[in-house]
Parts: C-alpha cells; sequence; structure tokens
C-alpha cells in the first residue's frame, strides 16, 4: 500500500517538475539557451502569491492571476534586457547572462524578504480523499497539482498543434532563419515562449510551495535544475519529452527517498538520467540530428 | 619568435608582480586581515578558472561539473594528510597530498570522460553538472574511519565503522567532513600552483597536443580528417582539467581545518561560478581566465561596504559586462568610438 | 598500377540506397574526375572512402591495403586526405597552424615533451615549421602564416584546404568541388595548381567538380554518378560525348 502512496505522491511531484519542464524545454526549443533563471522565476511567482494571500488576505485565485501576471511580464523583461541582445551571438554568453539574472532575482528577494523561511500556506482549499479504507491519502494539493499538469499538457499541445502563433513557434524552433523569410515574426514568437514559459513556472511555482510550504529565495533553485534535468531525460526541446520526463523523474526521486536513502535521492535522479543519456544520447524522445559532412 | 613580452609571458609577469605587491603590502601593514584570507581562495580560484579553461575554452565543451573535481581532490588530499597525520614532515607530506589530489581527480575525469565525452553540447553540460552533484552527495553520507584493523567504510553512520575503540580515528564523518586537517596551504604555495598550472596549461596549448585538441574544437570532421585521435585528445583534455581543478582542491582543504561538502563550495553553483570566470576571461583566453578570476572574487569583497546590497550589484555588473562586451550593436559602439583602443586581433592568442 | 581499387561499393540510409555497386580503379597519379548531377552520391561516394560513413556492401583497396569501414583517422594514417564541399578549416587556428595540425602525425613528439619542452619538442616543432611553410609557398599563402583562417578571403581557405589535406603526406587527395564559387579567372589558376600538385608531389587525385571547363581540363579519366550509380566510365572525353551521360545533364 505504501508503494501506491509513494507513486502518487511521486506523480504530484513529477507533475510540478514536468509544469516547469515544459517551460524550460520551450524556451529551450526556441533560444537554443539553457535559462538557469527558469528555476528563480518559480521562486517569484509564490512570493507574489505568498505576500498577497499570506499577507494581505487575498483570495487564492487572485494570487494565482497576479503571480502568473507578475511572472509573464518579469519573463519577457528579463529576455528583452538581459538574452536579447545576446541570442544571435553566442549560446555561452546567454548562459552566463541567464546566471546574472538568477543571481539577481534570488538577492533581489533577498533584500525584500530576508533569508528566512517563510511558511507558505496552500493555496488549495479541496481538503483530498482516501482510497483502500483510509490507508491511501491523496490531498487536495496533489489532487489539483496532477489536473492542472494534465490540463496545461493538453491546452500546450493544442494551441501549438492549431493556432498561428503555435506553428510559428514550432517554425522558429525548427530554423529561425528561413521562418524570418516566411514572415513569421521571430521576436514576437521569441518574446510569447518566455511570456507562456514564465508563467506555466509561476504556476510550478504556486502549486510546489502548496505541497512543500517552505519557501526562501533559493527555493526555485534546485527544482529549477530537476525540471531541466527532466527535460534533457525526456529530449530537450520536446513537448511530451517533458511531460514524461518530469512525471518520471518525480517517481524516481520519491522512491529512490523511501527505499534507498533520503539523502541520495537527488544522487539518484541524476545517475538515472547519465544512465538514460548513455543509451539514448538525445533523451527518451528526443530527436537524433545527424551532422552533414 | 625570440620575443620577452608574448602573451603567455606576461601572464607570468601579472602573477609574480601581483605576489610581490601582496607580499609587500603584507609586510609593510597594509592588508587587512579580511584580504589575507582572501589570498589562498584567491589562488584556488585561478587554477580552478584556467583549468576549466581548457575543457571549455580549449576543447570546446562545455562542462557544469568542474566543482566535483575540486572536490574528489580535496578529499583525496585532506584524507591522505589525515592519515598519514604527524608521522612526516609536513612540507612533504602536503606535497604528496597535492600529487594524490591530482592523481585521483585525473582518474575521475577518465571515468566520467569517457561516457560524458560521447555527448555533444547541452547533454554534455547536464551530465557533467549531474556527475558534480553524485560526487558531492556521495561524500555527504560517506563515513570513512581507521585502527589497528585497517580502513573501515560505511554510509550510514560513525557507529557502523565498528572501530576499535581505543585505536580507532574517524576521517570522514558524513556530512560534517573532515575536520582537523593542518592548514599547510598558504599564499606563496598557492602562487607557485598557479605558477606550475599556467606552465603546464600554456605549454600544452602550443604543442602538438594543444594543436590537436583546439583542431577539436574548431571541426571535428575536419579532425579526424587529418588523422587526430578524437577520442584520444578529447579524454586527454579533460583528464588534464581534471587533474588540476585536483590540485585546487587540496589547496582548498589544506587552507581550512574543517573540509565539508556543501553546496556552496563543491556544487554545481561553484562550478557555474568558476565558468563565469572563464566566459567573462575569454574562451581559450588563459591570462583573461586569470584576471577575470581575481577580479570577480574580490569585487563582491570591495563592495562590502555596500553590505547586502553587494551581490545584487555583482549580479548587475555581470550581466552589463556581458551584454557590453558580446553584444553587436556595442561592439560596433566600442568600435566606432574607441577603436584606436583596441588592435586588430591576428594570429591565435 | 591501381593505387584505389573500389568494388561494389553501397550504402543505404534506412530504405534509400544512396550509392550503389560502385566500381572504380585509379592508377597512381592519375587526375580522376567524380562528376554527375546534385543528389547523384558524390560525395557520400568521399565520405564512404574517408570512413565518415561506413559501407553496407563493397571492399575499398587502396595500395594494396583492405581500409573498408575503418575509422576515418586510420584511413588518413593509411594515405587517404579529403578537402569538404562547405570548407571545414580549424577557423580559430592560424593559417600557420591549420597546416602544422595537418602534419600531426607526420612530426610526432609525446605530450609530455611539449609540456616540459624536451629537445624532441623543438626538433620537431622546427622541421614542422620548415615543412608548413614549404607548404604554404606552393598555394601562396605564406605571407598570410600568421593569419586567423576564417579571416581569409574564401579562393584562399579553399587552398589552405588543400594545403592541409597535403600535409598528412597522403597516397590520394579528394577534393570535393575545388573549383565551387570562383570565377573563370580562380578557377583556370586552381587547374594549374592541381596539376602542379599531381606532379610536384606525384600525387593521385579524385575530385568532384561541377565546372566542365575544369574536368574537361584536367582529368585523364571520369566516372558519371546518377541515382546512386554509375552511367558512364572511362575517358574524359569519349565520356563527355556519351549521349546517356548527355541526357542526365540536359534531360531528353
Amino acid at each position: 500500500m505504501s508503494f501506491i502512496s509513494y507513486i502518487i505522491n511521486g506523480l504530484s511531484l513529477g507533475a510540478v517538475y514536468a509544469i516547469i519542464a515544459l517551460g524550460y524545454t520551450m524556451v529551450y526549443g526556441i533560444a537554443k539557451m539553457l535559462n538557469f533563471a527558469h528555476g528563480d522565476v518559480i521562486m517569484v511567482g509564490a512570493y507574489v502569491v505568498f505576500v498577497l494571500v499570506s499577507g494581505l488576505g487575498l483570495a487564492p485565485l487572485i494570487g494565482i492571476f497576479a503571480s502568473v501576471a507578475v511572472c509573464t511580464a518579469a519573463g519577457v523583461l528579463i529576455m528583452m534586457i538581459a538574452y536579447r541582445p545576446l541570442l544571435q551571438v553566442s549560446k555561452l554568453a546567454v548562459l552566463i547572462t541567464a546566471i546574472g539574472v538568477s543571481y539577481f532575482l534570488q538577492n533581489v528577494a533577498l533584500l525584500i524578504f530576508g533569508a528566512d523561511t517563510k511558511s507558505f500556506t496552500s493555496v488549495v482549499s479541496f481538503k483530498g480523499f482516501t482510497l483502500a479504507d483510509g490507508r491511501i491519502n491523496v490531498t487536495g494539493e496533489t489532487v489539483v497539482t496532477i489536473a492542472a499538469c494534465i490540463i496545461i499538457m493538453i491546452v500546450l499541445t493544442l494551441f501549438i498543434k492549431y493556432t498561428k502563433a503555435g506553428r510559428a513557434m514550432l517554425a522558429v524552433s525548427e530554423d529561425a532563419g528561413a521562418a524570418q523569410l516566411m514572415g513569421v515574426n521571430v521576436n514576437g514568437t521569441i518574446a510569447l515562449t518566455f511570456a507562456i514559459g514564465s508563467a506555466l513556472a509561476a504556476v510550478a511555482g504556486v502549486l510546489l510551495c502548496s505541497s512543500y510550504p517552505s519557501l526562501t529565495p533559493y527555493t526555485g533553485s534546485m527544482p529549477g535544475i530537476k525540471a531541466f534535468v527532466a527535460a534533457v531525460f525526456g529530449g530537450i526541446g520536446s513537448i511530451p519529452g517533458a511531460f514524461i520526463g518530469g512525471l518520471l523523474l518525480g517517481i524516481i526521486e520519491i522512491l529512490g527517498k523511501a527505499y534507498i536513502s533520503s539523502q541520495m535521492a537527488d544522487a539518484i535522479v541524476f545517475a538515472v538520467l547519465i544512465v538514460v543519456l548513455l543509451v539514448k544520447p538525445t533523451g527518451l524522445l528526443g530527436k537524433e540530428v545527424q551532422e552533414k559532412v | 619568435m625570440k620575443k620577452i613580452f608574448t602573451k603567455d609571458n606576461s601572464t607570468y609577469i601579472i602573477v609574480i608582480l601581483a605576489y610581490i605587491l601582496v607580499e609587500v603590502l603584507i609586510n609593510t601593514g597594509h592588508l587587512s586581515s579580511l584580504m589575507k584570507g582572501l589570498l589562498v581562495p584567491l589562488c584556488v580560484y585561478v587554477i580552478l578558472a584556467v583549468s576549466l579553461n581548457l575543457t571549455v575554452g580549449i576543447l570546446g565543451e562545455l562542462s557544469l561539473g568542474h566543482a566535483g573535481f575540486m572536490c574528489v581532490g580535496a578529499f583525496s588530499g585532506a584524507i591522505f594528510t589525515q592519515i598519514i597525520g604527524d608521522s612526516m614532515n609536513g612540507g612533504l607530506r602536503f606535497f604528496i597530498a597535492i600529487i594524490i589530489g591530482a592523481v585521483v581527480a585525473a582518474i575521475f575525469g577518465i571515468i566520467i570522460g569517457i561516457p560524458v565525452l560521447r555527448l555533444k553540447g547541452d547533454y554534455l553540460a547536464i551530465v557533467t553538472l549531474a556527475f558534480g552533484e553524485i560526487i558531492k552527495n556521495i561524500i555527504n553520507i560517506l563515513y570513512l574511519g581507521v585502527d589497528d584493523n585497517g580502513f573501515h567504510l560505511s554510509t550510514q553512520n560513525a557507529a557502523a565503522l565498528g572501530l576499535d575503540p581505543d585505536s580507532g580515528r574517524i576521517i570522514i564523518k558524513g556530512a560534517q567532513g573532515i575536520s582537523g586537517t593542518p592548514t599547510n596551504s598558504n599564499f606563496t604555495i598557492g602562487v607557485i600552483l598557479v605558477l606550475i598550472t599556467l606552465f603546464v596549461t600554456l605549454n600544452l596549448i602550443h604543442s602538438r597536443t594543444g594543436r590537436a585538441i583546439m583542431s577539436i574544437r574548431d571541426n571535428r570532421i575536419a579532425a579526424e580528417s587529418i588523422g587526430i585521435n578524437i577520442t584520444k585528445y578529447k579524454l586527454l583534455a579533460f583528464t588534464i582539467s581534471a587533474a588540476f581543478a585536483g590540485i585546487a582542491g587540496v589547496l582548498y582543504a589544506h587552507n581550512l581545518s574543517s573540509l565539508t561538502a556543501l553546496p556552496k563550495n563543491f556544487g554545481y553553483n561553484m562550478s557555474i561560478m568558476i565558468l563565469v570566470f572563464v566566459v567573462l576571461g575569454g574562451m581559450g583566453n588563459i591570462r583573461g581566465s586569470v584576471i577575470a578570476a581575481v577580479v570577480l572574487t574580490l569585487l563582491p569583497e570591495l563592495l562590502r561596504g555596500l553590505n547586502e546590497y553587494r551581490m545584487l550589484i555583482y549580479s548587475i555588473v555581470l550581466i552589463a559586462v556581458m551584454i557590453i562586451s558580446w553584444s553587436p550593436t556595442a561592439k560596433a559602439f566600442r568600435e566606432r568610438y574607441f577603436g584606436f583602443l583596441f588592435k586588430k586581433k591576428k594570429g591565435v592568442s | 598500377m591501381a593505387l584505389l581499387e573500389v568494388t561494389g561499393l553501397g550504402i543505404s540510409f534506412g530504405g534509400l540506397r544512396a550509392v550503389d555497386d560502385f566500381n572504380v580503379i585509379i592508377k597512381k597519379g592519375q587526375l580522376y574526375g567524380l562528376i554527375g548531377p546534385n543528389g547523384a552520391g558524390k560525395t557520400t561516394i568521399f565520405n564512404l572512402l574517408t570512413g565518415v560513413y561506413k559501407p553496407t556492401d563493397g571492399h575499398i583497396i587502396l595500395d594494396g591495403e583492405n581500409i573498408t569501414g575503418k575509422k576515418t583517422a586510420d584511413i588518413c594514417k593509411a594515405g587517404v586526405a579529403r578537402t569538404f564541399q562547405n570548407i571545414r578549416l580549424f577557423s580559430e587556428l592560424s593559417v600557420l597552424d591549420n597546416v602544422k595540425a595537418g602534419l600531426h602525425n607526420e612530426f610526432k613528439y609525446s605530450t609530455f615533451a611539449g609540456i616540459f619542452r624536451l629537445p624532441s619538442y623543438f626538433k620537431n616543432e622546427k622541421s614542422m615549421n620548415e615543412k608548413a611553410h614549404e607548404l604554404l609557398k606552393v598555394f601562396e599563402l605564406d605571407e598570410e602564416a600568421d593569419v586567423l583562417a576564417s579571416n581569409l578571403p574564401y579562393g584562399k581557405q579553399r587552398k589552405l584546404e588543400i594545403a592541409r589535406a597535403l600535409a598528412t603526406d597522403p597516397k590520394l587527395l579528394l577534393l570535393d568541388e575545388p573549383a565551387a564559387g570562383m570565377n573563370p579567372n580562380e578557377t583556370a589558376e586552381l587547374m594549374d595548381t592541381i596539376k602542379f600538385v599531381r606532379d610536384t608531389f606525384d600525387m593521385t587525385i579524385l575530385l568532384i567538380e561541377h565546372d566542365m571547363r575544369l574536368v574537361s581540363g584536367i582529368c585523364e579519366r571520369l566516372t558519371v554518378l546518377n541515382f546512386g550509380q554509375i552511367l558512364a566510365q572511362g575517358d574524359t572525353a569519349k565520356v563527355l560525348n556519351d549521349p546517356k551521360v548527355i541526357t542526365a545533364y540536359l534531360g531528353e
């Protein structure tokens, strides 16, 4: 029975990873950059809800909308100021500015909120349910997180497949130069991708802190890296890959914690990633690109 | 051919002049104790930056796990020092510890390099990050003790070592790490190690091996077509890079009396910080790595007067410097108004 | 005496048969042309000969040695050097270092000797410099020895690629569209250079080219490829007048 609870917890954590990884993989697909600041946007999103809901006592739903709005704006702003001047120049240069942005966001949060851990009030009022005569407890947070992840995944897939903006994203990620020649607004598409990615990060931040209610300026850092791992695990640039990668990673982490060693959970996650990449160098669903000679 | 002020020589000269300057400041009492405490870490960062540049700038592979090799070096060197104890002259013991740190880190470089170097680009980056984190994690659960019966290893706790109560001694105590390492490191030794690192790296770059490594970076397929063994040279560069990170680790471990593997010192954050030094100093530019490591380590200290704002300013400076030095608009502006300050780049640097 | 003997060479990518039953015999010192419409499989044959792709069928014998399916670097050591259709230089290395990289297996000293500047380092570096300058002179690049390869004009980049290939001391030199992007004057000059290389280095050369003046001007024998198969093979003049070949190029 405990095994099933672990799987459910793993799915819940994995759903958060998947939401972050979806944003990560979209941004990677379109800008080909490792956005090390993505995790910190999660933290920003969580603090916004913390201030509005725990601090000012507003309704959770207002908090979530405000959080999404703030993160979307922040994401686009960061992209325009710190990434856009360098996107065409060097991937490594953008990586470094992303690290700079990550430090920046952490230190702004540190200045405003201090280094102490804030206890986050869950935004989920639904109490959850029990299964198997009360032996398995499914929390409201778990239900909401998994549902949110599935809805986001479906909406995102439909958006990319059936809208003009979504198809423009596909085109830009395939070949930005050719897309530009075909009349796609490349800069606008990149901005839209960052906006979506950051909005997803805000949602992920709220869900993460609802399940694990401690918030510090560094809260986003490790989940950011884990989501990056999840995206690579599933094949970076692939949307279903990020979804599957995120869920698997969450399950592996929780099972590793439960059955092997709680201190080694992160190491186990990383070890699984290494094994997967050695067997399949471009991740589970990644495309193999052959260099033309 | 017989120029004295080549770029390489200027790098050595800068290091030696800086050393003399610092020694003068110390002897005339002009250096605060805070700055004195920074001297050995500065050497550690310089060695790390120069050695990472070998992987990132010269070989052209993005590694985010450099701190992992530093960690391996630090712990293997410190374990040796702990085991030998006072039965050996401190200087000789430290010398051997450095060799051991380098060799063990190099072995890890080979073990990790063989699978990792088959991957490309960002996949390689994330896997090196993963290896670095695994190393840090494993060390945090490791217990190592020694008694008359030999070594005891456990991943549970100190009691599980089953040490002889009379002769037993714990060396690594899980997350508490190693404590009581004699502080053999000092600024002079640090600078000597920096010079050795520079000597090996610069001479390597300007040799047949260096050309082979850089040709792989510039065009792997062409390098293969002229008969260069890709795997061999990639692994060689990666291993030498790891070995020097190991040396930096030993220097680091013997600068503090207690050594723990924290995210701060051996986590991916450290690897990323070193990468920042390398990129800011210029890819493949060894002198640039030295300068960037020193400036960026001193910068937060110089901003200390600004208290809690210093890291915020640091991050803004980092972003601004990247944009100013890399963006095409800023470049055009610079060339137009300050063109006379920069000479046209010619040949390899 | 055949330097290169290829029999039944073929490769499939998935369901696509890119090259099928390719045979050729090239004599020592010969200037041999490989022509055909775009997508006929010419570069694929170069990639098979140099081990970039592993052939699914057939044999490649170089100077009596079977090099089929060997690694690219080992095939180079056996004596096959090449240039690329889309120039592949070591762009961040100087012109001189590009050629010295080509001398990698000609003048050897250990990494250790390189780091600690042992006598073998100085001896070999000196010979390398001399040899590299000699090669650069042939291609009139010695003035630009210290320039970054990426800063060379296009025509000189093509020449540098040939110089680098020659530095590996090959028995067989493969040139992939050496005249691509050159004007008629540059092409004429290139023809002289190729002939000069063949005569001075006693080289055997196989080249892919679309410029018919170059092909008819310097190639002694030709193979015409169409849809991965040999369409015609033989003396240049005869092949170029073959109606089958004319149809393949110009259509019915």
